[in-house]
């Protein structure tokens, strides 16, 4: 269960970011902000090493006392972050992987959908629903 | 929860049917109960009088229900009455134990349609009900806490979503000053399938077929309140209309044979093979004609893009577009696709167009389509005011008709005139009342109307009719071509004072000329010509030698030789004879002019005599300010008619915004 979710653009400004509201949100914008330095580090290393083949999943960007980083980055350069709690020690790897896979296809389907402008923000329903459905449930 | 079923009276229990339930519970929202559950004792004696009793048994039953008693018409008092009506209507006796008996429904007149809609679905099923009066009290129990929850409008969200599974069987009526009849129709006839299919089961299990009955229902309305929830609005209009949605929400989502008709030609419009897809950027431009807001749009193309390849199929297409239609017709976006509208659903249709089950299937949704279009009116004032009194009269109409083809189309136009809000926007107002008519024809028109509507919003929206080409423009051009015609004439005009001048019978013949009959349309182009050579008429007419002088004068060729004067006569008979059509007020000079050139002919030889120069200055001036004078009078009348006009375009200024926006 994620605590924060973000959707970057490839010209690195959010299209979509969302978070537990309990939490501060601006702390959430700050550390998204500086993942994505790791993201663009990986993405760099990853892209010499082995050409046009690049693992989407990024892994764990870099842990801190609090919560846990992930990334994901979309061969357009979109990348996908999500942020969860540290405590959370249940979630594995192959879930993460879900999350992120399950995002890009809601992803795709709203690229897909034709009065979306690629740059806009993302305004579907059915994103926000899926989004809603990895965040950690609040009472 | 005995409180309707027992009577005030007597405390004693009267048992009601499921079907003589929903009955009164119909003629209970039928007399429009206020909050406090009493009825308003106007309409109960409306309906008393309906039923067609004498007013003394009429009487008699309401003291013996006990309203008379209280004074008001409470529901129990209601329902004891309506029992005590259907007594007297069978013949006994009207007495509480009266009560207790097997009875049929009560009949009522003239209560716009319903009475004789109940009656034919009423008998077989009292029949079937036979066996199911354990079902009685456990569907009366339930009427109540429905109607505890109409009486307050701020209902909370857990008692709408408890009310829902309650609705289907017992059919009480939304709390919706709307007409009833249909309402209730329908309401009652999808209570009577519930009640059929429920026929033959145990008593004991009618909740849990309930619950499968009214849990797509239920899913239903929980995003609908999810969503009118967060469109944060309270209004009762927003909780009748959810009201109705759930109950109805096959209907306003399901694709009629003529919607579908309709789509089809719009996609074949977009793409001529129906079994290819429209690609997603010819789509966006489609629909965005349609003029919703770009969000909406895009949620409904999550909706509908079922397959989510950025394409649309036939039926992805009919979906979208039935959502627009829908969304422009206010009813709030579905969270997800609502189960008559998807596409294996759709496509079931699709296989059956012609057959008798899709006559039925359109005779269940014209009753309930009626109330969308109801509901459009009651709710959403988006559609001009004009139309909203056209489906008004329409719905009218197909209240007072029984359920038969005429209604089919009725309602059909009615969707079609939800169809036509959808192209109608950016046109202007005139070409309202064209299309308006054009709604009032049979079904197989109103289609290709409403695509030539369509086909008119593609284009840029035609301009308001030019003012009619009278003489707003032409005017302007005449008076410069008069005032330069005139200018030269006062020009020459332009002598010294002449002695006395010989009384003009000129003025008395200008009214004249004005009073004949206008036959011809005036030509302003020739005007000019008119003033020349109807003063050449008048001066003939005083004078026939001063005119032959002015003949000589005004010619075009203006020679002054007799020899030619002859020519000028002819010239100007020429000139004139090409004219005749056109004149409108000189029309008597024509005639005159007709039998003057013959002695204007005769005599040109005597056209020298000696005081020529006076005569002439004479002549000029004359000619001058009869000109003058036959300006004034055609500026005099432009002047009119321009003021008419300018009266006209305020109106119609003011109709544009009125219809636009």
């Amino acid at each position: 269960m994620a605590v924060c979710i973000a959707v970057i653009a490839k010209e690195n400004y959010p299209l979509y970011i969302r978070s537990v509201p309990t939490q501060n949100k601006l702390k959430f914008h700050y550390t998204v902000h500086t993942s994505l330095d790791v993201v663009e580090e990986k993405v760099s290393t990853v892209g010499k090493s082995l050409g046009d083949q690049r693992e989407l999943y990024l892994g764990l960007l870099y842990p801190t006392e609090d919560y846990k980083v992930y990334g994901y980055v979309t061969n357009s350069k979109v990348k996908f972050v999500i942020v969860v709690d540290s405590s959370n020690t249940s979630l594995r790897d192959n879930e993460i992987r879900s999350m992120f896979r399950k995002l890009h296809n809601s992803f795709t389907d709203v690229m897909c959908n034709p009065f979306h402008n690629p740059g806009d923000p993302i305004q579907s329903k059915a994103f926000d629903g899926i989004v809603s459905g990895m965040m950690v449930q609040t009472g | 929860m005995d409180q309707d079923s027992g009577v005030a009276s007597g405390g004693s229990f009267i048992s009601l049917n499921e079907h003589e339930q929903r009955y009164y519970s119909g003629l209970h929202s039928l007399c429009q109960a206020d909050t406090s559950g009493n009825l308003s004792s106007g309409r109960v004696a409306e309906l008393f009088k309906a039923s067609q009793l004498p007013p003394g048994s009429l009487h008699k039953v309401t003291e013996v229900c006990g309203a008379k008693r209280l004074g008001y018409f409470g529901v129990p008092q209601f329902y004891v009455a309506l029992k005590l009506l259907a007594a007297a209507q069978a013949g006994l006796p009207i007495r509480l134990e009266s009560v207790t008996a097997n009875l049929p429904l009560p009949r009522f007149a003239e209560l716009k349609n319903e009475p004789e809609m109940w009656h034919s679905a009423g008998p077989p099923i009292t029949e079937s009900q036979g066996g199911q009066s354990g079902t009685a009290p456990g569907s009366v129990s339930w009427a109540p806490s429905d109607r505890s929850t109409f009486r307050h409008p701020e209902v909370s969200l857990e008692k709408k979503e408890s009310w829902c599974p309650l609705r289907s069987p017992s059919s009480s009526p939304p709390p919706s000053p709307l007409t009833y009849c249909s309402y209730l129709y329908s309401k009652q006839r999808n209570g009577a399938d519930s009640q059929i299919t429920y026929e033959g089961k145990p008593s004991s299990q009618p909740m849990s077929q309930l619950e499968q009955h009214s849990s797509p229902s239920n899913y239903r309305t929980k995003p609908t309140v999810e969503h009118l929830t967060a469109a944060g609005a309270s209004s009762a209009e927003q909780l009748e209309q959810q009201g109705v949605v759930d109950y109805s929400d096959d209907d306003p989502w399901r694709i009629t044979e003529e919607q579908l008709e309709y789509y089809t030609n719009q996609f074949k419009s977009l793409q001529p093979d129906l079994g290819a897809l429209i690609l997603g950027g010819v789509a966006k431009n489609f629909f965005t004609k349609s003029k919703l807001p770009i969000p909406e749009l895009s949620h409904i193309w999550e909706l509908s893009d079922v397959d989510r390849d950025g394409a649309l199929t036939f039926f992805e297409f009919c979906i979208a577009f039935h959502l627009i239609v829908a969304r422009k017709n206010g009813y709030p976006l579905p969270e997800s696709l609502p189960r008559t509208l998807r596409p294996e659903f759709m496509q079931q249709d699709e296989s059956v167009p012609e057959t008798p089950e899709s006559v039925e299937h359109l005779i269940v949704f014209e009753d309930a389509e009626v109330r969308p279009s109801q509901m459009d009116q009651g709710i959403i004032k988006r559609i001009q005011p004009s139309y909203s009194t056209t489906k008004q009269d329409l719905k009218e109409e197909s209240c007072r008709q029984d359920a038969s083809l005429k209604r089919v189309t009725t309602s059909q136009e009615k969707r079609t005139l939800q169809l036509d809000a959808f192209p109608r926007r950016p046109e202007p107002p005139q070409e309202l009342e064209p299309q308006m008519r054009t709604r009032t024809r049979p079904r197989s028109y109103s289609s290709t109307s409403v695509e030539d509507a369509m086909k008119k919003a593609e284009e840029p929206p035609t301009p308001p009719p030019r003012p009619q080409k009278t003489h707003s423009r032409a005017s302007s051009l005449d008076l410069n071509k008069l005032l330069q015609q005139g200018a030269p004439g006062v020009k020459s005009g332009w002598l010294p004072p002449p002695p006395a001048l010989p009384p003009r019978p000129s003025t008395s013949q200008v009214p004249h000329f004005i009073n004949t009959p206008e036959k011809i349309p005036l030509n302003k182009v020739q005007q000019p010509n008119f003033a020349d050579f109807s003063l050449f008429k008048e001066e003939e007419e005083n004078n026939v030698k001063s005119e032959e002088r002015g003949l000589h004068r005004f010619s075009p060729s203006t020679e002054d030789s007799p020899n030619t004067s002859k020519q000028d006569v002819i010239s100007v008979h020429h000139n004139q004879a090409p004219q005749k059509p056109i004149r409108k007020k000189y029309h008597a000079e024509s005639q005159n002019q007709d039998a003057i050139p013959p002695p204007a002919v005769s005599h040109p030889p005597t056209a020298k005599p000696a005081p020529k120069l006076l005569s002439r200055q004479r002549r000029e001036i004359q000619m001058a300010i009869r000109k003058n004078k036959e300006t004034n009078a055609v500026l005099t009348r432009l002047n009119s008619e321009l003021q008419q006009q300018l009266k006209e375009t305020p109106e119609q200024c003011l109709s544009v915004p009125s219809s636009v926006g």
